[in-house]
Protein backbone atom coordinates (compact mmCIF):
# COMPACT_ATOMS: atom_id res chain seq x y z
CA UNK A 1 0.00 0.00 0.00
CA UNK A 2 2.74 2.48 1.24
CA UNK A 3 4.54 1.47 -2.62
CA UNK A 4 1.62 2.29 -4.35
CA UNK A 5 1.19 5.63 -2.82
CA UNK A 6 4.84 7.05 -3.15
CA UNK A 7 4.38 6.29 -7.02
CA UNK A 8 2.57 9.52 -7.85
CA UNK A 9 -1.03 9.84 -8.53
CA UNK A 10 -1.92 6.79 -11.15
CA UNK A 11 -0.45 3.50 -10.09
CA UNK A 12 1.74 0.97 -12.51
CA UNK A 13 -0.82 -1.15 -14.69
CA UNK A 14 1.35 -3.69 -15.27
CA UNK A 15 0.56 -6.06 -17.97
CA UNK A 16 -2.85 -5.79 -18.96
CA UNK A 17 -2.90 -4.43 -22.52
CA UNK A 18 -5.96 -6.50 -24.12
CA UNK A 19 -7.66 -7.45 -21.01
CA UNK A 20 -10.63 -5.50 -19.92
CA UNK A 21 -9.99 -3.47 -17.36
CA UNK A 22 -12.98 -4.80 -14.97
CA UNK A 23 -14.58 -7.67 -15.70
CA UNK A 24 -17.44 -8.79 -13.32
CA UNK A 25 -18.02 -12.57 -13.67
CA UNK A 26 -21.06 -14.24 -12.42
CA UNK A 27 -20.95 -11.21 -9.65
CA UNK A 28 -23.56 -12.26 -6.67
CA UNK A 29 -24.36 -9.42 -4.23
CA UNK A 30 -26.34 -10.45 -1.27
CA UNK A 31 -27.03 -8.07 1.79
CA UNK A 32 -27.88 -9.48 5.60
CA UNK A 33 -30.92 -7.60 6.58
CA UNK A 34 -31.72 -9.40 10.06
CA UNK A 35 -29.88 -12.18 9.91
CA UNK A 36 -32.14 -13.11 6.28
CA UNK A 37 -30.39 -12.30 3.40
CA UNK A 38 -31.33 -9.72 0.59
CA UNK A 39 -29.99 -10.91 -2.75
CA UNK A 40 -29.76 -7.43 -4.26
CA UNK A 41 -27.73 -8.92 -7.56
CA UNK A 42 -28.68 -12.26 -8.79
CA UNK A 43 -25.92 -12.40 -11.87
CA UNK A 44 -23.65 -9.51 -13.52
CA UNK A 45 -21.39 -10.96 -16.32
CA UNK A 46 -19.51 -7.37 -17.56
CA UNK A 47 -16.81 -6.62 -19.10
CA UNK A 48 -15.28 -2.94 -19.76
CA UNK A 49 -12.85 -3.17 -21.71
CA UNK A 50 -9.54 -0.64 -21.40
CA UNK A 51 -10.75 2.79 -22.89
CA UNK A 52 -14.32 2.13 -23.21
CA UNK A 53 -17.19 3.84 -21.95
CA UNK A 54 -19.71 1.65 -20.06
CA UNK A 55 -23.41 3.39 -18.90
CA UNK A 56 -25.45 1.72 -16.53
CA UNK A 57 -29.30 2.40 -16.40
CA UNK A 58 -31.43 0.72 -14.63
CA UNK A 59 -34.45 1.26 -11.93
CA UNK A 60 -34.05 2.68 -9.17
CA UNK A 61 -32.72 0.19 -6.46
CA UNK A 62 -31.63 -1.98 -8.69
CA UNK A 63 -28.30 -2.65 -7.57
CA UNK A 64 -26.30 0.29 -9.59
CA UNK A 65 -24.57 1.66 -7.06
CA UNK A 66 -23.36 -1.74 -6.16
CA UNK A 67 -21.72 -3.02 -8.54
CA UNK A 68 -19.73 0.14 -8.51
CA UNK A 69 -18.99 -0.03 -4.60
CA UNK A 70 -17.66 -4.00 -5.76
CA UNK A 71 -15.46 -2.55 -8.95
CA UNK A 72 -14.53 -0.18 -6.11
CA UNK A 73 -13.58 -3.05 -3.61
CA UNK A 74 -15.39 -1.38 -1.53
CA UNK A 75 -17.61 -4.21 -1.16
CA UNK A 76 -16.70 -8.07 -2.00
CA UNK A 77 -19.14 -10.10 -3.92
CA UNK A 78 -21.27 -12.96 -2.14
CA UNK A 79 -20.37 -15.08 -5.35
CA UNK A 80 -18.52 -14.50 -8.48
CA UNK A 81 -15.39 -12.48 -9.26
CA UNK A 82 -14.15 -9.33 -9.89
CA UNK A 83 -11.15 -8.48 -12.00
CA UNK A 84 -9.18 -5.35 -12.69
CA UNK A 85 -6.85 -5.63 -15.65
CA UNK A 86 -7.23 -9.40 -15.56
CA UNK A 87 -6.03 -10.19 -11.37
CA UNK A 88 -9.28 -10.61 -8.98
CA UNK A 89 -9.26 -7.78 -6.97
CA UNK A 90 -8.39 -7.97 -3.37
CA UNK A 91 -9.66 -4.55 -1.23
CA UNK A 92 -9.53 -1.38 -2.72
CA UNK A 93 -9.06 -0.62 -6.23
CA UNK A 94 -6.24 1.68 -6.56
CA UNK A 95 -6.49 1.80 -9.52
CA UNK A 96 -10.36 3.76 -9.63
CA UNK A 97 -11.81 7.05 -9.18
CA UNK A 98 -14.80 6.67 -7.67
CA UNK A 99 -17.67 9.37 -7.62
CA UNK A 100 -19.78 8.93 -5.33
CA UNK A 101 -23.57 8.97 -5.49
CA UNK A 102 -24.30 10.59 -1.69
CA UNK A 103 -22.34 13.81 -0.21
CA UNK A 104 -18.78 12.65 -0.02
CA UNK A 105 -16.96 15.98 0.32
CA UNK A 106 -14.76 16.79 3.45
CA UNK A 107 -16.91 19.26 5.25
CA UNK A 108 -13.80 20.48 7.18
CA UNK A 109 -11.99 21.76 4.03
CA UNK A 110 -12.62 24.48 1.48
CA UNK A 111 -13.61 23.11 -2.30
CA UNK A 112 -9.73 24.15 -2.93
CA UNK A 113 -8.24 21.94 -0.23
CA UNK A 114 -11.15 19.16 -1.35
CA UNK A 115 -9.65 18.85 -4.49
CA UNK A 116 -6.16 18.96 -3.75
CA UNK A 117 -6.37 16.34 -1.06
CA UNK A 118 -5.84 13.49 -3.64
CA UNK A 119 -2.24 14.91 -5.04
CA UNK A 120 -1.22 16.09 -1.27
CA UNK A 121 -1.97 12.54 -0.20
CA UNK A 122 0.17 11.13 -3.00
CA UNK A 123 3.37 13.25 -1.66
CA UNK A 124 3.00 16.07 -4.53
CA UNK A 125 4.06 19.28 -2.90
CA UNK A 126 0.92 21.42 -1.27
CA UNK A 127 1.69 24.37 -3.64
CA UNK A 128 2.04 22.16 -6.83
CA UNK A 129 -0.92 20.48 -5.80
CA UNK A 130 -3.15 23.24 -5.03
CA UNK A 131 -2.19 25.23 -8.37
CA UNK A 132 -3.16 21.70 -10.43
CA UNK A 133 -6.63 21.83 -8.47
CA UNK A 134 -7.61 25.42 -8.78
CA UNK A 135 -6.90 24.74 -12.66
CA UNK A 136 -9.87 21.72 -12.51
CA UNK A 137 -12.15 24.07 -10.53
CA UNK A 138 -11.83 26.49 -13.67
CA UNK A 139 -12.80 23.46 -15.43
CA UNK A 140 -15.68 22.96 -14.10
CA UNK A 141 -16.69 26.33 -13.47
CA UNK A 142 -15.81 26.38 -10.19
CA UNK A 143 -12.96 28.77 -10.70
CA UNK A 144 -14.85 31.61 -8.17
CA UNK A 145 -15.31 29.39 -5.30
CA UNK A 146 -12.84 27.77 -4.13
CA UNK A 147 -12.35 29.55 -0.55
CA UNK A 148 -16.04 28.40 0.21
CA UNK A 149 -17.03 25.05 2.22
CA UNK A 150 -19.22 22.35 0.72
CA UNK A 151 -21.82 23.49 2.60
CA UNK A 152 -21.77 26.88 0.71
CA UNK A 153 -22.72 25.38 -1.83
CA UNK A 154 -25.49 23.60 -4.22
CA UNK A 155 -26.07 20.05 -5.00
CA UNK A 156 -24.73 20.83 -8.16
CA UNK A 157 -21.51 22.81 -7.65
CA UNK A 158 -21.03 20.22 -4.99
CA UNK A 159 -21.04 17.16 -7.47
CA UNK A 160 -18.79 19.46 -10.04
CA UNK A 161 -15.99 19.39 -6.63
CA UNK A 162 -16.36 15.48 -6.44
CA UNK A 163 -15.46 15.38 -9.89
CA UNK A 164 -12.67 17.68 -9.75
CA UNK A 165 -11.59 15.81 -6.87
CA UNK A 166 -11.97 12.69 -8.67
CA UNK A 167 -10.04 13.41 -12.24
CA UNK A 168 -7.23 15.20 -10.60
CA UNK A 169 -5.81 11.74 -9.73
CA UNK A 170 -5.81 10.85 -13.27
CA UNK A 171 -7.50 7.19 -12.77
CA UNK A 172 -7.20 4.52 -14.99
CA UNK A 173 -10.35 3.47 -14.16
CA UNK A 174 -13.63 6.14 -13.88
CA UNK A 175 -16.20 5.12 -11.82
CA UNK A 176 -19.02 7.45 -11.46
CA UNK A 177 -22.72 7.50 -9.49
CA UNK A 178 -24.83 9.56 -11.28
CA UNK A 179 -22.52 12.81 -11.12
CA UNK A 180 -24.70 14.73 -13.44
CA UNK A 181 -27.86 13.59 -11.48
CA UNK A 182 -28.48 17.74 -9.59
CA UNK A 183 -27.31 19.40 -12.86
CA UNK A 184 -29.28 21.76 -14.75
CA UNK A 185 -30.09 20.04 -18.59
CA UNK A 186 -27.23 23.17 -19.80
CA UNK A 187 -24.62 22.21 -17.44
CA UNK A 188 -25.03 18.46 -17.68
CA UNK A 189 -24.15 18.96 -21.52
CA UNK A 190 -21.47 20.81 -20.62
CA UNK A 191 -20.04 18.41 -18.19
CA UNK A 192 -20.96 15.46 -20.39
CA UNK A 193 -18.98 17.20 -23.03
CA UNK A 194 -15.99 17.72 -20.68
CA UNK A 195 -15.94 14.36 -19.56
CA UNK A 196 -15.76 12.99 -23.04
CA UNK A 197 -13.00 15.46 -23.86
CA UNK A 198 -10.88 14.19 -21.08
CA UNK A 199 -11.76 10.60 -21.97
CA UNK A 200 -11.02 10.93 -24.99
CA UNK A 201 -7.28 12.52 -24.72
CA UNK A 202 -6.45 9.89 -22.57
CA UNK A 203 -8.93 6.68 -22.94
CA UNK A 204 -9.71 5.26 -19.47
CA UNK A 205 -12.36 2.79 -18.94
CA UNK A 206 -15.75 4.29 -17.39
CA UNK A 207 -18.46 2.67 -15.84
CA UNK A 208 -20.97 5.67 -15.55
CA UNK A 209 -23.92 5.17 -13.60
CA UNK A 210 -27.53 7.08 -14.45
CA UNK A 211 -31.20 7.25 -14.96
CA UNK A 212 -31.18 9.04 -18.03
CA UNK A 213 -31.00 7.20 -21.05
CA UNK A 214 -30.50 9.83 -23.34
CA UNK A 215 -27.53 10.86 -21.37
CA UNK A 216 -26.40 7.14 -21.15
CA UNK A 217 -26.16 6.83 -24.96
CA UNK A 218 -25.11 10.35 -25.83
CA UNK A 219 -21.78 9.30 -23.88
CA UNK A 220 -21.20 5.79 -24.42
CA UNK A 221 -19.90 2.86 -26.22
CA UNK A 222 -22.19 0.72 -24.65
CA UNK A 223 -24.98 0.99 -22.53
CA UNK A 224 -25.91 -1.74 -20.12
CA UNK A 225 -29.54 -2.11 -18.79
CA UNK A 226 -30.18 -3.58 -15.54
CA UNK A 227 -33.55 -5.48 -13.84
CA UNK A 228 -35.50 -3.90 -11.20
CA UNK A 229 -34.46 -5.62 -7.56
CA UNK A 230 -34.33 -7.95 -5.75
CA UNK A 231 -32.60 -10.41 -7.57
CA UNK A 232 -31.27 -8.16 -10.42
CA UNK A 233 -29.75 -8.99 -13.41
CA UNK A 234 -28.21 -7.50 -16.64
CA UNK A 235 -30.87 -7.57 -18.85
CA UNK A 236 -29.70 -6.08 -21.82
CA UNK A 237 -26.21 -4.61 -23.57
CA UNK A 238 -26.40 -2.51 -26.02
CA UNK A 239 -23.72 -1.05 -28.69
CA UNK A 240 -23.70 2.53 -29.56
CA UNK A 241 -22.86 2.65 -32.80
CA UNK A 242 -22.23 6.64 -32.53
CA UNK A 243 -19.33 8.28 -34.55
CA UNK A 244 -16.90 10.04 -32.42
CA UNK A 245 -16.10 12.01 -31.45
CA UNK A 246 -19.57 13.14 -30.57
CA UNK A 247 -21.38 16.76 -28.91
CA UNK A 248 -23.50 15.86 -26.74
CA UNK A 249 -26.22 18.42 -27.75
CA UNK A 250 -26.15 17.74 -31.25
CA UNK A 251 -26.06 13.93 -31.68
CA UNK A 252 -29.54 13.62 -29.97
CA UNK A 253 -30.73 14.74 -33.14
CA UNK A 254 -29.44 12.31 -35.26
CA UNK A 255 -31.86 9.84 -36.58
CA UNK A 256 -30.04 6.72 -34.99
CA UNK A 257 -29.98 8.08 -31.58
CA UNK A 258 -33.84 7.93 -32.24
CA UNK A 259 -33.41 4.57 -33.51
CA UNK A 260 -31.20 3.42 -30.69
CA UNK A 261 -32.91 5.20 -27.87
CA UNK A 262 -36.56 3.66 -29.02
CA UNK A 263 -35.04 0.25 -29.10
CA UNK A 264 -33.43 0.46 -25.06
CA UNK A 265 -36.50 2.37 -23.53
CA UNK A 266 -39.24 -0.41 -24.67
CA UNK A 267 -36.95 -3.06 -22.66
CA UNK A 268 -36.41 -0.53 -19.63
CA UNK A 269 -40.24 0.92 -19.41
CA UNK A 270 -41.27 -2.79 -18.32
CA UNK A 271 -38.67 -2.88 -15.68
CA UNK A 272 -39.38 0.67 -14.67
CA UNK A 273 -42.88 0.11 -13.70
CA UNK A 274 -42.03 -3.65 -12.43
CA UNK A 275 -39.78 -2.23 -10.02
CA UNK A 276 -41.82 0.00 -8.89
CA UNK A 277 -44.53 -2.13 -7.70
CA UNK A 278 -42.21 -4.78 -6.66
CA UNK A 279 -40.96 -2.35 -3.88
CA UNK A 280 -44.52 -2.19 -2.26
CA UNK A 281 -45.61 1.76 -4.93
CA UNK A 282 -49.50 1.13 -5.59
CA UNK A 283 -49.68 -0.05 -9.45
CA UNK B 1 -34.10 41.62 17.55
CA UNK B 2 -30.53 44.50 16.56
CA UNK B 3 -27.72 43.83 18.16
CA UNK B 4 -27.66 46.99 20.00
CA UNK B 5 -31.09 46.35 21.23
CA UNK B 6 -30.48 42.41 22.66
CA UNK B 7 -27.62 44.63 25.27
CA UNK B 8 -29.46 46.79 26.38
CA UNK B 9 -32.66 44.65 27.20
CA UNK B 10 -29.98 42.26 28.76
CA UNK B 11 -28.46 45.40 30.85
CA UNK B 12 -32.16 46.28 31.90
CA UNK B 13 -32.96 42.95 33.49
CA UNK B 14 -29.76 43.52 35.51
CA UNK B 15 -30.51 47.15 36.25
CA UNK B 16 -34.23 45.52 37.59
CA UNK B 17 -33.11 42.98 39.11
CA UNK B 18 -30.59 45.05 40.93
CA UNK B 19 -33.14 47.93 42.31
CA UNK B 20 -35.41 45.89 43.55
CA UNK B 21 -32.65 44.36 45.84
CA UNK B 22 -31.53 47.60 46.96
CA UNK B 23 -35.53 48.94 47.55
CA UNK B 24 -36.26 45.96 49.40
CA UNK B 25 -32.92 45.51 51.48
CA UNK B 26 -32.67 49.54 51.99
CA UNK B 27 -36.34 51.27 52.52
CA UNK B 28 -37.57 51.00 55.72
CA UNK B 29 -41.47 49.38 54.53
CA UNK B 30 -41.19 46.39 56.56
CA UNK B 31 -42.46 46.35 60.89
CA UNK B 32 -41.27 48.52 62.74
CA UNK B 33 -39.63 50.78 60.12
CA UNK B 34 -36.89 47.98 58.86
CA UNK B 35 -35.97 46.76 55.67
CA UNK B 36 -38.57 43.96 53.88
CA UNK B 37 -35.86 41.76 53.23
CA UNK B 38 -32.96 42.02 56.62
CA UNK B 39 -29.77 42.74 55.10
CA UNK B 40 -27.58 41.10 57.40
CA UNK B 41 -28.84 38.18 55.16
CA UNK B 42 -29.14 39.69 51.91
CA UNK B 43 -26.77 42.27 51.94
CA UNK B 44 -27.33 45.64 49.58
CA UNK B 45 -26.33 46.15 46.22
CA UNK B 46 -24.16 49.45 47.24
CA UNK B 47 -22.46 47.48 49.97
CA UNK B 48 -21.17 44.49 47.58
CA UNK B 49 -20.44 47.12 45.27
CA UNK B 50 -18.39 48.73 47.52
CA UNK B 51 -16.77 45.75 48.18
CA UNK B 52 -16.03 44.57 44.96
CA UNK B 53 -14.36 47.87 44.54
CA UNK B 54 -12.57 47.76 47.48
CA UNK B 55 -11.13 44.71 45.98
CA UNK B 56 -9.70 45.58 43.02
CA UNK B 57 -8.44 49.02 43.95
CA UNK B 58 -6.49 47.70 46.35
CA UNK B 59 -5.67 45.28 43.74
CA UNK B 60 -6.01 41.73 46.10
CA UNK B 61 -8.00 40.16 44.17
CA UNK B 62 -5.76 39.49 41.13
CA UNK B 63 -4.11 37.03 43.02
CA UNK B 64 -6.92 35.08 43.76
CA UNK B 65 -8.26 35.80 39.95
CA UNK B 66 -5.08 34.70 38.96
CA UNK B 67 -4.80 31.24 40.77
CA UNK B 68 -8.75 30.20 39.81
CA UNK B 69 -7.81 30.84 36.21
CA UNK B 70 -4.24 28.84 36.13
CA UNK B 71 -6.33 25.75 37.65
CA UNK B 72 -9.02 26.14 35.41
CA UNK B 73 -6.73 26.32 32.57
CA UNK B 74 -4.38 23.91 33.64
CA UNK B 75 -7.73 21.32 34.28
CA UNK B 76 -8.80 22.81 30.98
CA UNK B 77 -5.65 21.17 29.09
CA UNK B 78 -4.73 18.04 30.87
CA UNK B 79 -8.15 17.07 30.58
CA UNK B 80 -8.56 17.68 26.94
CA UNK B 81 -5.49 16.32 26.01
CA UNK B 82 -6.21 13.14 28.14
CA UNK B 83 -9.57 13.07 26.83
CA UNK B 84 -8.68 13.67 22.70
CA UNK B 85 -6.22 11.06 23.12
CA UNK B 86 -8.14 7.98 25.14
CA UNK B 87 -11.00 8.74 23.04
CA UNK B 88 -8.98 8.45 19.41
CA UNK B 89 -7.30 5.31 21.25
CA UNK B 90 -11.05 3.41 22.25
CA UNK B 91 -12.85 4.64 18.64
CA UNK B 92 -9.85 3.03 17.02
CA UNK B 93 -9.37 0.11 19.32
CA UNK B 94 -12.77 -1.42 19.41
CA UNK B 95 -12.07 -4.23 21.91
CA UNK B 96 -10.61 -2.13 24.35
CA UNK B 97 -13.59 0.30 24.12
CA UNK B 98 -15.95 -2.75 24.90
CA UNK B 99 -13.22 -3.96 27.65
CA UNK B 100 -13.21 -0.53 29.52
CA UNK B 101 -16.68 0.85 28.65
CA UNK B 102 -18.42 -0.01 32.36
CA UNK B 103 -15.30 1.47 34.08
CA UNK B 104 -16.10 4.87 32.30
CA UNK B 105 -19.41 4.91 32.67
CA UNK B 106 -18.68 4.21 36.76
CA UNK B 107 -16.83 6.47 37.16
CA UNK B 108 -18.34 9.10 35.23
CA UNK B 109 -21.34 8.53 37.19
CA UNK B 110 -19.41 9.07 40.60
CA UNK B 111 -20.44 12.65 41.83
CA UNK B 112 -16.79 14.43 41.43
CA UNK B 113 -17.22 16.23 44.72
CA UNK B 114 -16.50 12.98 46.60
CA UNK B 115 -12.97 13.14 45.66
CA UNK B 116 -12.46 16.41 46.50
CA UNK B 117 -11.22 15.39 49.44
CA UNK B 118 -9.30 12.67 48.35
CA UNK B 119 -7.38 14.91 45.99
CA UNK B 120 -6.41 17.20 48.96
CA UNK B 121 -5.15 14.56 51.20
CA UNK B 122 -3.03 13.25 47.27
CA UNK B 123 -1.66 16.50 46.02
CA UNK B 124 -1.74 18.69 49.16
CA UNK B 125 -4.11 22.16 49.63
CA UNK B 126 -2.15 24.08 46.65
CA UNK B 127 -3.59 23.82 42.80
CA UNK B 128 -3.05 20.52 42.24
CA UNK B 129 -5.53 19.05 43.54
CA UNK B 130 -7.69 21.20 42.49
CA UNK B 131 -6.57 20.92 38.76
CA UNK B 132 -6.92 17.31 39.40
CA UNK B 133 -10.81 17.75 40.27
CA UNK B 134 -11.56 20.19 37.05
CA UNK B 135 -9.28 17.58 35.39
CA UNK B 136 -11.91 14.66 35.99
CA UNK B 137 -14.65 16.58 34.83
CA UNK B 138 -13.43 17.82 31.35
CA UNK B 139 -11.58 15.08 30.72
CA UNK B 140 -15.19 12.89 30.45
CA UNK B 141 -16.63 15.60 28.86
CA UNK B 142 -14.27 15.45 25.51
CA UNK B 143 -13.51 12.02 25.94
CA UNK B 144 -17.54 11.25 25.00
CA UNK B 145 -16.97 13.77 22.12
CA UNK B 146 -14.13 12.51 20.34
CA UNK B 147 -14.83 8.65 20.64
CA UNK B 148 -18.27 10.01 19.24
CA UNK B 149 -16.75 12.00 16.53
CA UNK B 150 -14.21 9.48 15.27
CA UNK B 151 -16.89 6.98 15.11
CA UNK B 152 -19.49 8.75 13.37
CA UNK B 153 -17.43 9.92 10.44
CA UNK B 154 -19.91 9.30 7.36
CA UNK B 155 -18.90 6.30 5.72
CA UNK B 156 -18.99 8.11 2.37
CA UNK B 157 -16.96 10.63 3.40
CA UNK B 158 -14.45 7.42 4.99
CA UNK B 159 -14.81 5.52 1.90
CA UNK B 160 -13.65 8.36 -0.35
CA UNK B 161 -11.15 9.51 1.51
CA UNK B 162 -9.79 5.97 1.00
CA UNK B 163 -10.26 5.64 -2.65
CA UNK B 164 -8.71 9.10 -2.80
CA UNK B 165 -5.81 7.01 -1.58
CA UNK B 166 -4.90 7.95 2.04
CA UNK B 167 -3.52 5.98 4.25
CA UNK B 168 -3.81 5.16 7.83
CA UNK B 169 -1.85 8.00 9.11
CA UNK B 170 -3.54 10.38 6.51
CA UNK B 171 -7.06 9.02 7.43
CA UNK B 172 -6.06 10.35 10.94
CA UNK B 173 -4.84 13.46 9.76
CA UNK B 174 -7.85 14.47 7.46
CA UNK B 175 -10.58 12.77 8.40
CA UNK B 176 -10.70 11.47 11.77
CA UNK B 177 -9.13 14.26 13.28
CA UNK B 178 -11.11 16.74 12.15
CA UNK B 179 -13.64 15.06 12.81
CA UNK B 180 -13.36 14.65 16.51
CA UNK B 181 -11.91 18.05 16.50
CA UNK B 182 -15.00 19.87 15.78
CA UNK B 183 -17.12 17.36 18.27
CA UNK B 184 -14.50 18.51 20.74
CA UNK B 185 -14.96 22.41 20.12
CA UNK B 186 -18.69 21.76 19.91
CA UNK B 187 -18.77 20.97 23.78
CA UNK B 188 -16.03 23.84 24.00
CA UNK B 189 -18.38 25.44 26.61
CA UNK B 190 -19.37 22.94 28.34
CA UNK B 191 -15.80 21.46 29.13
CA UNK B 192 -14.66 25.34 30.36
CA UNK B 193 -17.47 25.75 32.41
CA UNK B 194 -16.28 22.53 33.90
CA UNK B 195 -13.23 23.21 34.38
CA UNK B 196 -13.83 26.49 36.19
CA UNK B 197 -16.22 24.89 38.09
CA UNK B 198 -13.89 22.05 38.98
CA UNK B 199 -10.79 24.94 40.00
CA UNK B 200 -14.16 26.89 42.07
CA UNK B 201 -15.72 23.94 44.10
CA UNK B 202 -11.84 22.65 44.81
CA UNK B 203 -11.14 25.82 46.47
CA UNK B 204 -14.40 26.18 48.61
CA UNK B 205 -13.95 22.81 49.72
CA UNK B 206 -10.14 23.50 51.37
CA UNK B 207 -7.52 26.11 49.97
CA UNK B 208 -5.71 29.55 50.35
CA UNK B 209 -6.30 30.93 47.67
CA UNK B 210 -8.39 31.56 44.98
CA UNK B 211 -12.12 32.82 44.22
CA UNK B 212 -13.84 29.96 45.89
CA UNK B 213 -11.66 30.25 48.77
CA UNK B 214 -12.25 34.01 49.23
CA UNK B 215 -16.35 33.18 48.78
CA UNK B 216 -15.64 30.62 51.78
CA UNK B 217 -13.80 33.01 54.05
CA UNK B 218 -16.86 35.49 53.81
CA UNK B 219 -19.29 32.86 54.42
CA UNK B 220 -17.34 31.55 57.36
CA UNK B 221 -17.57 35.22 59.39
CA UNK B 222 -21.06 35.54 58.10
CA UNK B 223 -19.48 38.78 55.81
CA UNK B 224 -22.92 38.42 53.59
CA UNK B 225 -21.61 41.32 51.23
CA UNK B 226 -18.24 39.70 50.35
CA UNK B 227 -19.94 36.02 49.55
CA UNK B 228 -21.91 38.16 47.20
CA UNK B 229 -19.35 40.08 45.43
CA UNK B 230 -17.33 36.51 45.45
CA UNK B 231 -20.30 35.37 43.39
CA UNK B 232 -20.35 38.57 41.40
CA UNK B 233 -16.43 37.75 40.17
CA UNK B 234 -16.97 34.76 39.65
CA UNK B 235 -20.32 35.28 37.07
CA UNK B 236 -17.84 37.67 35.35
CA UNK B 237 -15.16 35.95 35.37
CA UNK B 238 -17.10 32.92 33.81
CA UNK B 239 -18.85 35.69 31.15
CA UNK B 240 -15.14 37.04 29.71
CA UNK B 241 -13.98 33.13 29.93
CA UNK B 242 -17.31 32.30 27.86
CA UNK B 243 -16.88 34.72 25.71
CA UNK B 244 -12.95 34.31 24.43
CA UNK B 245 -14.13 30.44 24.08
CA UNK B 246 -17.16 31.86 21.76
CA UNK B 247 -14.35 33.44 19.58
CA UNK B 248 -12.29 30.90 19.58
CA UNK B 249 -14.90 28.81 18.09
CA UNK B 250 -15.65 30.90 15.27
CA UNK B 251 -12.27 30.97 13.88
CA UNK B 252 -12.06 26.80 14.54
CA UNK B 253 -15.43 25.90 13.02
CA UNK B 254 -15.28 28.18 10.08
CA UNK B 255 -16.68 24.85 7.50
CA UNK B 256 -19.51 24.51 9.76
CA UNK B 257 -22.94 25.17 8.30
CA UNK B 258 -25.32 28.01 10.52
CA UNK B 259 -28.44 28.90 10.34
CA UNK B 260 -27.92 32.57 9.56
CA UNK B 261 -25.69 33.14 6.75
CA UNK B 262 -28.03 35.52 4.47
CA UNK B 263 -26.71 39.20 3.60
CA UNK B 264 -29.39 41.50 5.64
N1 LIG C 1 -25.66 -2.04 2.95
C1 LIG C 1 -26.81 -2.54 2.51
N2 LIG C 1 -27.52 -3.37 3.30
C2 LIG C 1 -28.67 -3.88 2.86
N3 LIG C 1 -29.23 -3.63 1.68
C3 LIG C 1 -28.57 -2.82 0.85
C4 LIG C 1 -27.33 -2.22 1.21
N4 LIG C 1 -26.91 -1.45 0.19
C5 LIG C 1 -27.86 -1.55 -0.76
N5 LIG C 1 -28.85 -2.38 -0.38
C6 LIG C 1 -30.03 -2.76 -1.17
O1 LIG C 1 -29.57 -3.23 -2.40
C7 LIG C 1 -30.39 -2.79 -3.47
C8 LIG C 1 -29.54 -2.07 -4.49
O2 LIG C 1 -29.03 -0.87 -3.94
P1 LIG C 1 -28.21 0.18 -4.82
O3 LIG C 1 -27.80 1.26 -3.93
O4 LIG C 1 -27.15 -0.54 -5.54
O5 LIG C 1 -29.34 0.68 -5.83
P2 LIG C 1 -29.18 1.68 -7.06
O6 LIG C 1 -29.43 0.90 -8.29
O7 LIG C 1 -27.90 2.40 -6.99
O8 LIG C 1 -30.41 2.65 -6.81
P3 LIG C 1 -30.50 4.23 -7.10
O9 LIG C 1 -30.69 4.41 -8.56
O10 LIG C 1 -31.74 4.63 -6.35
O11 LIG C 1 -29.27 4.84 -6.58
C9 LIG C 1 -31.44 -1.90 -2.84
O12 LIG C 1 -32.65 -2.62 -2.75
C10 LIG C 1 -30.92 -1.58 -1.48
O13 LIG C 1 -31.96 -1.49 -0.55
MG1 LIG D 1 -27.38 4.28 -6.53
Amino acid sequence: MEALQKEGSRPDTGPAAGLPAVRFDGTRVAFVIKNNPYVAVERADLEVADGEFVSIVGPTGCGKSTLLNIAAGLITPSAGAIEISGKPLKGLNRQAGYLFQADSLFPWKTVLENVAIGLEVANVGQQAARERAHGWLKRVGLGAFTDRYPHMLSGGQRKRVGLAQVLIRDPKILLMDEPFGPLDAQTRQIMGNLLLDLWSADKKAVLFVTHDLEEAIALSDRVVIMAAGPNSRIIGNWKIDLARPRDISDIRLEHRFHEIHREIWTKLKDEVMKGYSQAGGEG
Amino acid sequence: MKRLGLISAQLGVAVVLLLLWHVLTTMPWGAGGKPLVPPFFFSTPLDVIARIHKWFSEGTIWRHLWITLTESALAFVIGSVAGVLVGFWFARQPLIAAIFDPYVKMVNALPRIVLAPIFTLWFGLGIASKVALGVTLVFFIVFFNVYQGVREVSPTVLANARMLGMNERQLMRHVYWPSALSWMFSSLHTSVGFAVVGAVVGEYLGSAAGLGYLILQAEGTFDIAGVFAGMFVLAVFVLVIDGLVTLVERRLLVWRPTAADTHK
